[in-house]
């Protein structure tokens, strides 16, 4: 028995709820971090089912693309997070308003 | 030769080339020779040329000489060549040979200039955009040479520009010059409008098929050309000032070469104005009222330079008499001569300043024959070949002119024998109060002080006009600078005032000039005498006029008659003179203060002109730019500022603030594209 598509669909757009939702009500810069990649692969599983359901390459291919500029911004996302951690206690987000107008 | 005939512009720009490269270094006097040289070459070119082209028919003796394809562009195509014909010749002759004769006394004149050698790259570069002026064969390149001797004019006049008076004197000759100077371009557009070429030879053979209106705007816009260039009313108010040059300037380009050319232009454009008779009778009284006009401030003047510059303005205005009476043999005769003696009184009388130490008002001079005895001699000369006694130079070509100006209309000679009348007087009194009557010289100056103040300064203009007459020697020694600047002969220029020194004859540099030029303006008028067969340059310079030309067809007796009336007149003016500053010995007579004053020309144009146009400027300065185009600008700056000032709010520094906007503004995109595609 195979699951329908629709199952992952509805998964994804969870997933991608719960990242969304995460990024605008966590304070914690690290969290606020993995509901981005959360979201990020949320879409990943979109375009990966919707390959499979059309049959098209393209979606998987696109995945790819996505996931090497996922880990180019891990890198650097990781690289301020630390840098944060280093120069001030916990790493609230909105401690951070440096750039305010 | 006449192959070669771009030696004769060439030469001079290559003595140009060689003076600002190396001037500096050459000094004193070679500079001056390299510069002097490189004219008497040209000058002896032009001559081999002037006897090939009388070896020639006459019909033969127009030679165009293509020199090279200046511009080509598609179909357009602009050539540059020479045109070598009579008046072209002629006009050459004598801009080379004056000119070599004045690059000769500018040696003397110099003498310790601290820009000697800069004096003779103008001079060469003003030779020849002159002869670029004469020879060129289209409107265009004659157009380069004349904005060529414009600009020299402008760098000779303020050449001491440490004078406040003489920098403005710059100004206001290249000012006046380019409202003229817009008059011949527009005429340059209308006549490649028209006529599709700028050649002499295409507009002429044109002229005949083009619209009379067409035709006649060329022609007045070329004379309103012509009078910025020649000192004509209304645009002579340049020349005066223009006596703030050093006198080899005045001479050569105030007097002699330069402001001929709108004559030459006008000769050259012949064969237009014989198709528009009523612009040749605008020429005609334009010169009339011209020469009238000058000739009655000169009167007035106490300035030995100003006497000849309004002298110039009004022996100007008889060529243009004679050009709008179609009597061009006459006016090219009456330049010739012109050239001669007004090259000489101008050299004379830089030679008396010379002598008296820079000094330039007549009422301070005096009974200098005694000590000035070549310059004096040679100026007599002058004096009478421009008073018109027979049988000196001017008499001949002012006759010529009148005789034509009478056939024209009785009216326009009898201004003109008035402006002779004057012309004897005021020479006359120049002369007597120069070299005859007491030696005012040994005078303190502070006495005359007083009276010699002229109009109140009104604007910048007059503040001009007020000039060197007024700079007693104490003025020079202060601003370090007389006509004749810094040392004469070895004698340290702090040395200076008249009185205490004896005045001295110039140096055989400046007296040889006026020795040649006294015995050309004896004899320069039996090149075109009334007689028949005599008239030599009438048959030269025929067939570049044919048809245009007038042809006096009065009696002999009506001729002598006429010739009879100017001598007397002449004579009048001579006796009156005589009767008034030798008999009477009077210093001051018959000036009134309007004619000091000019008529108060300056004043006028600064009432007209030059109030009204600051009151403009201040009014677009103060009001246009500072309060609508300023206030513009710094409205839109407001409106930014004010702006961002709003804006920034947005700029929280809340990242969940923008991922807040970034997740609304998804979810409106989204919305809008499931909307567009009708998916709900």
């Amino acid at each position: 028995m195979s699951v329908g598509g629709e199952w992952y669909l509805t998964l994804a757009a969870a997933l991608f709820t719960i990242g969304a939702v995460g990024v605008l009500v966590r304070r914690n810069v690290l969290v606020m971090f993995m509901c981005v990649e959360l979201m990020l692969n949320a879409v990943n599983l979109t375009f990966v089912t919707f390959a499979r359901m059309l049959n098209d390459i393209g979606g998987q291919s696109l995945v790819f693309f996505v996931l090497v500029v996922a880990a180019a911004e891990v890198v650097v996302g990781l690289g301020i997070i630390v840098a944060i951690f280093r120069r001030r206690v916990g790493a609230t987000a909105d401690d951070l308003h440096l750039l305010k107008g | 030769m006449l192959d070669n005939a771009f030696l004769i512009p060439l030469l001079p720009l290559l003595g140009f080339c060689v003076l600002v490269a190396a001037g500096k270094r050459a000094g004193e006097p070679a500079a001056g020779w390299i510069g002097a040289s490189a004219v008497g070459a040209s000058f002896l070119f032009t001559l081999v040329a002037f006897f090939e082209l009388l070896g020639r028919e006459q019909g033969a003796r127009s030679v165009g000489d293509h020199l090279f394809t200046w511009i080509e562009v598609g179909g357009f195509r602009v050539d540059a060549g020479l045109l070598l014909d009579p008046l072209s010749i002629t006009m050459a002759l004598f801009v080379t040979g004056v000119g070599f004769l004045i690059h000769v006394y500018s040696i003397g004149y110099m003498h310790g200039d601290e820009r000697f050698s800069k004096f003779f790259v103008y001079l060469n570069l003003f030779v020849f955009s002159m002869l670029m002026l004469i020879l060129g064969d289209s409107l265009l390149l004659t157009f380069l040479g004349w904005e060529g001797v414009g600009a020299c004019s402008y760098l000779l006049i303020s050449f001491w520009f440490e004078r406040e008076s003489a920098a403005s004197a710059g100004k206001k000759a290249f000012v006046v010059n380019r409202i003229g100077d817009f008059g011949f371009m527009i005429a340059m557009f209308l006549c490649f409008a028209t006529f599709g070429t700028l050649q002499y030879a295409g507009i002429i053979e044109g002229a005949e098929g083009a619209p009379h209106t067409t035709v006649t705007a060329i022609a007045l816009l070329l004379f309103v050309g012509a009078c910025g260039k020649s000192a004509q009313l209304p645009l002579f108010v340049w020349l005066p000032d223009a006596m703030e040059g050093p006198t080899p300037v005045s001479a050569l380009i105030h007097a002699a070469t330069m402001v001929t050319a709108g004559v030459y232009l006008m000769a050259r454009a012949a064969p237009l104005l014989a198709l528009t008779p009523d612009v040749g009778t605008t020429i005609a009284i334009v010169g009339a009222a011209t020469a009238l006009f000058a000739a009655t401030i000169a009167c007035a003047q106490d300035d030995i330079k100003r006497v000849l510059a309004y002298s110039t303005i009004s022996q100007l205005g008889y060529m243009f008499l004679a050009v709008g009476s179609g009597a061009y043999v006459a006016a090219i005769f009456h330049m010739v001569t012109h050239a001669f003696f007004k090259a000489l009184l101008f050299l004379g009388a830089g030679s008396v300043i010379h002598g008296l130490h820079d000094e330039q008002d007549m009422k301070r001079m005096g009974a200098l024959k005694k000590w000035m005895p070549v310059t004096s001699a040679t100026f007599v000369i002058g004096w009478l070949a421009i008073a018109g006694v027979p049988p000196f130079a001017g008499f001949w070509s002012k006759d010529d002119i009148l005789l034509n100006a009478y056939e024209k209309s009785p009216a326009l000679w009898a201004v003109g024998l008035l402006t002779a009348l004057l012309t004897a007087y005021y020479m006359s009194r120049q002369v007597f109060l120069v070299f005859w009557g007491e030696e005012r010289w040994r005078k303190a100056p502070v006495a005359d002080k007083l009276e010699l103040t002229e109009p109140e300064p009104v604007g910048d203009q007059a503040a001009v006009a007020v000039a060197p007459a007024l700079m007693g020697p104490g003025d020079q020694v202060a601003t370090g600078h007389g006509d004749h600047a810094a040392v004469a002969d070895g004698h340290p220029a702090a040395g200076h005032g008249a009185h205490g020194r004896e005045p001295h004859e110039s140096p055989w540099l400046m007296t040889g000039p006026l020795v040649v030029l006294a015995v050309l303006s004896v004899v320069a008028g039996f090149v075109n005498l009334p007689f028949g067969s005599w008239a030599r340059l009438e048959h030269w310079l025929e067939p570049v006029f044919e048809e245009s030309l007038h042809h006096v067809d009065a009696t002999s007796s009506t001729k002598l008659t006429l010739a009879l009336v100017a001598i007397a007149a002449a004579g009048a003016g001579l006796a009156f003179a005589y009767a008034t500053f030798m008999k009477a010995k009077r210093v001051d007579a018959y000036e009134p203060a309007i004619l000091k004053r000019a008529w108060g020309i300056d004043a006028i144009y600064a009432a007209v002109i030059v109030t009204p146009g600051r009151a403009l400027s201040a009014f677009l300065a103060y009001v246009v730019d500072a309060k609508v185009i300023d206030g513009v600008v710094n409205s839109l700056g407001t409106l930014v500022r004010g702006g961002g000032g709003v804006l920034r709010k947005v700029q929280t520094g809340y990242v969940r603030n923008y991922a807040l906007g970034v997740a609304f503004g998804a979810t409106l995109l989204l919305g809008w594209v499931v909307v567009r595609s009708g998916g709900v």
